[in-house]
């Protein structure tokens, strides 16, 4: 196997696991939400008491678990990858949301929206087929 | 609304420039090679002492506030599929501030994302 090739397959890797866990964490977060009274106003009293409700509901905190699962694995490939190819690469997880709160949570989605979601995915794989590392780097 | 439209500002324009921060930063560190879990430790840790990674987090923690507030008004199904309009952002930030290049394929595929994103508004109703 060719250094090239064991990029791709080690970005891949890391890919699919982000696009697993980022979904359940994404639902985890809005089931927990779900159980608190809707962000009404930016006032600094009711924000305290709206976040302290978020952190206080245990599906919030398993939420951030697979979430901060979902980060590490997003550090790691980016330490060789370029973030314009992983960032959309990583959306494939928008299916796997959709039909989670489709199944999951109960929710409807309008035909439109799955139209939407089924575009966003051939956008992620035009992008993933191409090569995850490009020579020119930071000036920034 | 317009607690909406602030909110998925700060979701998508905040929360693109910490990721914007963050990939500068690993990028700073080097290709991890070692995946074992002590040695991606080690990288985290040495993450941790950039202060370039310290803006990333600050602005990705002020995007998953907003994300937070957003669910509360928003279903799952359409505040996720929305936010993909950072793709766009974190393509045109990846090419001016990371200096990535960006092929026509890769800007194809993003433009693709974009139209999706505009489905998912349009079927929100």
């Amino acid at each position: 196997m060719t250094s090239a090739q064991g990029l791709h397959l080690k970005t891949i890797a890391l890919i699919v696991i982000m696009i697993s866990v980022a979904p359940l964490g994404d639902v985890f977060l809005g089931k927990g939400m779900k159980h608190l009274p809707p962000m009404a106003s930016w006032a600094p009293g009711h924000l305290f008491h709206f976040f302290f409700g978020a952190f206080t509901t245990s599906a919030v905190w398993i939420g951030i678990g697979l979430l901060l699962a979902y980060f590490i694995a997003y550090l790691v490939v980016l330490s060789w990858a370029d973030y314009s190819y992983v960032q959309p690469a990583s959306s494939a997880s928008y299916v796997l949301i959709a039909l989670l709160a489709h199944f999951v949570l109960r929710e409807t989605i309008s035909p439109m929206r799955w139209l939407g979601v089924a575009v966003i995915c051939t956008g992620v794989f035009v992008v993933g087929h191409t090569h995850p590392q490009t020579p020119e780097h930071h000036s920034w | 609304m317009v607690t909406q439209a602030i909110l998925y500002i700060l979701i998508v324009f905040v929360g693109t420039g910490g990721e914007l921060c963050v990939s500068r930063a690993m990028k700073t560190i080097g290709e991890v090679t070692d995946f074992r879990p002590h040695a991606i430790a080690r990288v985290v840790a040495r993450s941790l002492a950039l202060p370039r990674m310290w803006m990333g987090i600050a602005l990705m923690s002020i995007a998953f506030f907003a994300l937070l507030g957003m669910l509360s008004l928003a279903k799952v199904s359409f505040v996720f599929p929305s936010t993909a309009l950072s793709y766009a952002a974190g393509a045109l930030g990846g090419r001016y501030f990371l200096n990535e290049r960006v092929t026509p394929q890769r800007w194809f595929g993003v433009l693709l994302v974009c139209v999706g994103v505009a489905l998912v508004f349009l079927g929100k109703g």
